[in-house]
């Protein structure tokens, strides 16, 4: 993918996960004020189809932003080639999909 | 004509007034916050994974959670959180829309309600 398309993939993903992480941070002002535990959370979320799109969701934006923004202080930051940020990139990218899709199943499916 | 008058000036490397401007932070900020969440989401799945071994599982982590030096951090992980957003939301708005002024005042506003909110998450957990 070349520059242009990662960009757009990062200001794209970052748009759409605006409203996505205003009611990650509603929740998270909400469990947090009862006292965190496991029952709280995964009554909420296990069998839950609407939270299950909701979290897959994040969770692909969330990597592809994450994966982008890794690649571009790399550049900014270090002086390492161009392939190798790359490859740190992806990589680091694909760990957060599936450690995310995991985690998502690990919530929602009952 | 002296030699000193001919001789090119010598770059300075490390001129670093731009780093006093309110615009060349914001985009720290947003990096190191960026970088923060980056490293702290790995972690974030990993517990909330420990589900699939069981409820109790999940809350023998959880119960870290009501430790006050664990909440702190947690305040922090939020204030990071919504002063990346706040951040995004700014580099939304001037690269996708018509220049506006009163930049300063609104970087300064996103950083200061990054602050409250990490404040106020921590009045309400404790």
């Amino acid at each position: 993918m070349n520059d242009l398309r990662l960009y757009l993939l990062q200001r794209g993903s970052a748009a759409l996960m605006l409203p996505l992480i205003v009611v990650h941070l509603i929740v998270i002002y909400y469990a947090t004020s009862k006292g965190l535990t496991a029952a709280d959370v995964l009554a909420r979320t296990r069998g839950s189809f609407a939270w299950g799109i909701f979290y897959t969701l994040f969770v692909l934006l969330a990597s592809a932003h994450a994966a982008v923004g890794v690649r571009v202080i790399l550049r900014e930051w270090t002086g390492l080639a161009a392939s190798a940020r790359d490859a740190i990139a992806i990589t680091f990218g694909l760990a957060l999909l599936l450690l995310g899709l995991r985690a998502v199943a690990a919530v929602v499916l009952p | 004509m002296t030699v000193a008058s001919s001789r090119p000036r010598t770059p300075r490397r490390h001129d670093a007034a731009h780093r006093r401007d309110l615009g060349w932070i914001a985009a720290l900020v947003h990096r190191i916050s960026g970088l923060g969440l980056a490293i702290f989401l790995p972690l974030h799945f990993l517990v909330l994974a420990l589900a699939l071994n069981g409820a109790a599982a999940l809350d023998g982590f959880l119960q870290l959670t009501h430790q006050p030096v664990v909440k702190l951090a947690e305040a922090g992980l939020v204030a990071m959180l919504v002063v990346h957003l706040l951040g995004g939301v700014r580099l939304l708005l001037i690269e996708f829309l018509p220049w506006r002024g009163g930049q300063k005042a609104l970087t300064l506003g996103s950083l200061g309600l990054s602050v409250v909110a990490g404040v106020w998450f921590l009045v309400q957990a404790l």
